[in-house]
């Protein structure tokens, strides 16, 4: 064809200019970031004392039963009778019968140790992560019992759909040898 | 024997009165116990080391080398079947689907545009390793390893051929949702890429009745209309289609062995391949196809300033995505008195005891960077559309086959319909020594 050696040509031309530019940003590109990544890793994580126990966390995970659930520190823990995070607030009368707990899959378990203390574990398989547990001890106990993610259900999403719904943001990334924010007891 | 403490009357009003002071330590010592009990302690499961995201970046090359290999130098649609069940099995279901290319556009624009935050540099990595290969190669990241681009790719039975009038403006919407990424991510706002990815739920085997629906719905459209997501939704998939038009060894029809039999082009699934146009330009209508290049030419900078006042009318309810805004609008109601009760959100704020100008100020600060970034994002987007028109407005004299390159995703769909395949060549060849066939059309090897 006649006109096929200039119109290659031309086209040449800019695949060349197309090329070049491509590589040159490319390369700033890869320049630039370099500057601003590093090499820790992070994983999400919840602050136990900007949680506002909003019961969030049940529903707002990626997964259907939710990464976060309770964790108990026990050290701070009263160890009562009556427990605000293991009881209703007016409890027909003090039984461990279901209708009188308020963690709604009974996954709080109450165990006698000596009187007039009572234990109080968290079955991590049943726990859902709803905080009522976490609200009960916060209005009235020690507040040893708080929401954390837990490393062993979380994906590590690009983006916490559960931090994106956090009225209080107390969720954050942080450094992955670090991965739990955990209570300890206050010393005062 | 169960008693009922003494306190319990106190401990109920406390509990309806008081319920505001949180986080005193200690309202109950914890007990010394007379029985010796130890105090067991919380589990804290580790999360995944680190060797699995060296790991990760490592298959994830091993994967692009390979997919790359069985594309354009074995040209091997199987090879590509094969990749594709191990990235939907490697990267989807083992990897559960994060962290992906596609969502790394978002990091890297908050990484370029935030300097508080610091990229992760296995996210860095997973955004420029594919573009590397797609410089090299070609799209062969969209053909094979992407979990997404593999998933669509698998059940895609019965393919339609969509119309150019309708593919043309549908691809477009990758580029609005490429603008809308990028401004969420880089105002910090949201990661939406991430949001409304419509295959993590299928990867995850767990979420959202909605997000499930999406992904079964976009499946089903799939078999049917081949890749969508990648078509019409995919943002990484416009940035590669920049970086392929310029790859270097990138799969192409040799127009001195093209026969112009249209084989490739009816395999082709996303519409890659140009057809040659047949009647040459009548040279009377040179003229006006000059004149209205060139006028679509002038309009461009017109459409792009259009484009930029749309973003700038925008900004009030784009801005609305970030947190901060919602939460700065909801208290300045509240302070106005238009909500009597608080939300969840503003009572957390208030439970701080920062003062209220402080949520103003940091929305003042997010919306300023929306009143930067809105208007760019208008500008990209009309340019977008510009280019597209400008590309239509130019008759183009187009003498052989070609290969789109930014459409293709190196899918080898094609090559084994091409009658100059070594394959098909070496068939002809054994058919024709066999005596089955007749000698071979002038121009075979």
């Amino acid at each position: 064809m006649p006109d096929d050696t200039p119109h290659s040509t031309r086209r040449d031309f800019l695949t060349g200019w197309v090329r070049g530019s491509a590589l040159l940003g490319t390369g700033a590109l890869a320049g630039v970031l370099s500057g601003r990544s590093q090499a820790t890793e992070t994983v999400w994580q919840i602050d136990p004392d900007k949680c506002i126990q909003c019961h969030r966390c049940a529903t707002e995970c990626v997964l259907t039963e939710s990464a976060v659930k309770c964790v108990h520190a026990f050290a701070m823990c009263g160890y009562c009778d009556l427990c605000t995070g293991y009881f209703e607030p007016r409890p027909n009368e003090l039984n461990t019968g279901a209708e009188n707990q308020l963690c709604p899959t009974g996954a709080l378990q109450r165990s006698f140790i000596e009187d007039p203390y009572y234990q109080y574990t968290i079955d991590d398989k049943k726990c859902i992560g709803c905080s009522r547990c976490v609200a009960g001890c916060a209005a009235f106990g020690n507040g040893s019992l708080f929401l954390q993610i837990r490393h062993d259900r979380c994906v590590n999403c690009n983006e916490c759909s559960i931090a994106m719904a956090c009225p209080s943001e107390a969720i954050s990334r942080v450094p992955a040898e670090t991965p739990y924010k955990l209570k300890r007891v206050n010393e005062t | 024997m169960k008693r009922w403490p003494s306190y319990i009357p106190g401990a109920v009003l406390l509990f309806a009165v008081l319920p505001g002071i949180a986080g005193a330590a200690s309202r109950f010592p914890p007990p010394d116990f007379e029985s010796g009990h130890q105090l067991p302690t919380a589990t804290t499961p580790a999360p995944d080391a680190s060797w699995y995201a060296i790991l990760d970046v490592a298959v994830l090359i091993a994967a692009l080398g390979v997919a790359s290999y069985l594309i354009l130098a074995r040209r091997s649609r199987r090879g590509v079947i094969g990749v594709t069940i191990f990235a939907i099995i490697y990267f989807g279901f083992w990897r559960e689907g994060c962290v992906c290319p596609i969502g790394s556009v978002q990091n890297v624009s908050l990484a370029l545009f935030d300097r508080g935050y610091v990229l992760p540099l296995i996210v860095g990595a997973f955004f420029l390793i594919p573009i590397i290969f797609t410089f090299l190669f070609g799209r062969t990241f969209c053909a094979a390893v992407c979990p997404l681009g593999a998933i669509q790719d698998l059940v895609a039975t019965s393919p339609v051929r969509v119309p150019m009038w309708l593919e043309t403006p549908l691809s477009l919407l990758r580029h609005i949702y490429l603008a809308a990424a990028v401004l969420f991510a880089a105002t910090g706002s949201a990661f939406i890429i991430c949001e409304y990815d419509p295959f993590i739920a299928i990867f995850r085997l767990s979420g959202r009745f909605n997000m499930v629906l999406l992904g079964v719905a976009m499946l089903l459209l799939g078999m049917i209309v081949v890749r969508p997501y990648c078509r019409y939704f995919c943002p990484y998939g416009v940035i590669l289609g920049w970086i392929s038009r310029a790859s270097t060894w990138h799969a192409r029809i040799d127009p001195q062995q093209c026969v112009n039999c249209h084989l490739c082009k009816d395999t082709c699934p996303v519409n890659a391949i140009r057809v040659p146009t047949v009647e040459p330009i009548p040279p009377a209508e040179r003229g006006a196809d000059r004149r209205r290049f060139v006028l679509t030419a002038a309009a461009l900078p017109l459409i792009v300033a259009l484009g930029a006042g749309i973003g700038y009318l925008l900004v009030e309810p784009m801005s609305r995505m970030d947190v901060a805004v919602r939460l700065a609008d909801r208290l300045h109601a509240e302070q106005a008195g238009v909500f009597t009760d608080l939300t969840d959100q503003t009572k957390a704020f208030r439970a701080t005891g920062s003062p209220i100008a402080d949520a103003y100020d940091r929305a003042a600060t997010v919306t300023w960077r929306y009143r930067i970034g809105t208007p760019i994002a208008g500008a990209f987007v009309a340019l977008a559309f510009g280019m597209t028109w400008l590309q239509l407005a130019r008759r183009t004299r187009r003498a052989e086959y070609d290969i789109d390159r930014a459409w293709c995703v190196a899918c080898a769909r094609c090559f084994r319909y091409c009658p100059h395949d070594p394959r098909n060549v070496e068939m002809l060849n054994e058919l024709t020594a066999a005596g089955q066939m007749p000698a071979a059309a002038p121009g075979t090897s």
